[in-house]
């Protein structure tokens, strides 16, 4: 396209789908793109033909077929900057090259990804993420008969294993570092602020009868011969052994904020930093979803209708959305607090334990470092292709590191991009 | 009667669920994706372009995400 969006948005999951289809509802012209092949996001990942979409998917997905919201899939947002007439444009890079799509307003909805911690035996094969799992089960990977077992933290878990079992999994154990005496009262406090919620969790557990569920473990290590064959699960103090082809482990999510930080929009603890409207520290570019704190699928579509009627001026519309947001942003704080990491995790990476999987660098030549500056210089962690999204949330938490903003492109681009934005004198802030 | 696509993985063919990403086509017929710089077999870890471990050749082009990357006839597919 040559023109100009009124509004882009970045990232199609519930929250890019509600702000898009809502701001073109109220007659602005709209571009929505996404790097995966088709519109969802992590929750309404569009697998093969015979998993069916969820039912607010699909009403998202009519209005904005017929709101005309232009849609591009497979393209990835890598760089951003401002043409010579001083419009700004998102760069985004897909297989056949890239492309600037300039905009007045931009509402990033990013989501999130899962934190992975490092213990021994993680890079086998047959190791996932728990969400990760989910994606491959959801897009062609059939897991029927598969011993599986979830581990980490946090409500994904249940979900996870309430679509693995359906799928025909055989789920051998489920391991949720969190004590159950915390779940409780979550679940109690649940019951009058978000009662879909408490219902779907419910919901999970009883389809998932007669899986074991253990509270307040968590897997120590993995072991096997070219692939995963055992997992050791433990309480601190007992420990035991199970025998699983597949294991799906996740310690929740870390928002993805680069995109955000690359546009100069502030934080807050870790979180894109936004006001009621949604919009950010920088004016005209909104955020909403995972990216401005973890809250599951709900809030991202509130948040998304308050920056979509935000974005096109109706405030009045966007403030009528303030209170069911404000319910939401409650669950925020209580499930951090449901899922807070346990310390022992801290002990699980041992000396020879990979921390960095692109440039594999073991925990014994991390901990002698005192900055993620000095580990880059001295290991190469976080300087391989993933640009430290796997590894910097984990030294984070092992090491208390904090990464620094992130340079420019967001994403290995190619060669080809790089040189692009060079010649026409892109200018980053 | 269940549709599929057939692709070429490290030249055997194989056939996969319609719509099936290059990555769940990986994990079905056993096949790593990547060797790390220290040996290790790898696989795809987050299945959300986010780890770069499911990197694989694809139709010529080095170094594809294979996880958002769906499966069309014929395409060839080789890992490390
Ligand atoms: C792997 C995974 C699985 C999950 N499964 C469930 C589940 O089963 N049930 C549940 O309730 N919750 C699940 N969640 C939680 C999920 O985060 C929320 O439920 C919900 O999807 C959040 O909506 P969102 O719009 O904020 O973000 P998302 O749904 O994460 O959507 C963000 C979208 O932006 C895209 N994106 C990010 N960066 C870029 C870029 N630079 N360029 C282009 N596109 C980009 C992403 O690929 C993604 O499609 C899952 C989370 C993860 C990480
Ligand atoms: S599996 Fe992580 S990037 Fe593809």
């Amino acid at each position: 396209m040559s023109g100009v969006y009124d509004c882009l948005v970045i990232g199609a999951g519930p929250g890019g789908l509600a702000a898009a289809a809502t701001a073109a509802e109220a007659g602005l012209q709209v571009g929505l793109e996404d790097d995966n092949p088709a519109a969802g996001g992590q929750i309404w990942r569009r697998g093969n033909a015979a998993v069916s979409v969820s039912h607010s998917a699909e009403q998202w997905m009519e209005r904005i077929r017929s709101a005309k919201v232009d849609v591009l899939c497979g393209w990835r947002a890598t760089d951003a900057g401002t043409d010579a007439l001083g419009t700004p444009f998102i760069r985004v890079e897909g297989l056949g090259g890239f492309r600037d799509l300039r905009y007045r307003k931009l509402i990033l909805a990013t989501g999130a990804r899962e934190l992975f911690l490092p213990f021994p035996g993680w890079t086998l094969p047959g190791i996932y993420g728990a969400g990760g799992l989910q994606a491959f089960a959801k897009s062609g990977f059939d897991v029927r008969g598969m011993r599986v077992v979830l581990a980490g933290t946090g409500p994904l878990l249940m979900a996870v294993t309430a679509h693995l079992h359906e799928a025909g999994a055989k789920i051998v154990a489920v391991v949720e570092q969190a004590p159950l005496s915390r779940l409780m009262s979550l679940g109690m406090h649940l019951a009058p602020s978000a009662p879909g919620k408490l219902m779907e969790g419910l919901r999970y557990r009883l389809r998932t009868m007669g899986t074991k569920y253990y509270f307040g473990h968590w897997v120590s290590e993995a072991r096997g011969d070219g692939k995963l064959e055992r997992l050791t699960i433990t309480n601190g103090s007992e420990s035991f052994a199970v025998e699983a082809d597949l294991l799906g482990v996740g310690y929740h999510l870390v928002p993805n904020t680069e995109l955000a930080q690359l546009l100069g929009c502030g934080l807050e603890n870790g979180f894109v930093r936004v006001e009621e409207t949604q919009e950010t520290s920088c004016t005209s570019i909104y955020c909403i979803g995972e990216a401005t704190g973890i809250g599951g699928v709900d809030k991202a579509q509130v948040e998304g209708r308050i920056a979509g009627f935000s974005a096109a001026g109706r405030i009045e519309k966007a403030r009528s959305l303030f209170a069911a947001r404000d319910k939401q942003l409650r669950f925020v704080e209580r499930l951090a607090a449901a899922f807070a990491l346990r310390e022992e995790l801290r002990g699980l990476a041992q000396e020879n334990t990979l921390v960095c999987r692109c440039e594999d660098v073991p925990h014994g030549a991390l901990r002698e470092c005192h900055s993620w500056r000095e580990a880059k210089l001295h290991t190469r962690c976080g300087m391989g292709p993933c640009q430290g999204r796997i590894c910097g949330p984990a030294t984070q938490f092992l090491y208390g590191w904090h990464a620094p903003a992130p340079r420019p492109p967001v994403f290995p681009a190619s060669v080809g991009t790089i040189a692009a934005v060079d010649e026409a004198g892109v200018h980053h802030e | 009667m269940k549709e599929g696509t057939a692709i070429s993985l490290n030249g055997r063919i194989v056939e996969v669920p319609k719509g099936a990403t290059v990555a769940a086509a990986l994990l079905q017929h056993g096949a790593g994706s990547r060797v790390s710089i220290s040996g290790e077999a790898r696989q795809p870890l987050c299945g959300m372009g986010i780890c770069f471990e499911c990197r694989a050749s694809v139709n010529g082009r080095a170094h594809q995400l294979t996880c958002q990357l769906v499966c069309e006839p014929g395409m060839v597919v080789v890992t490390e």
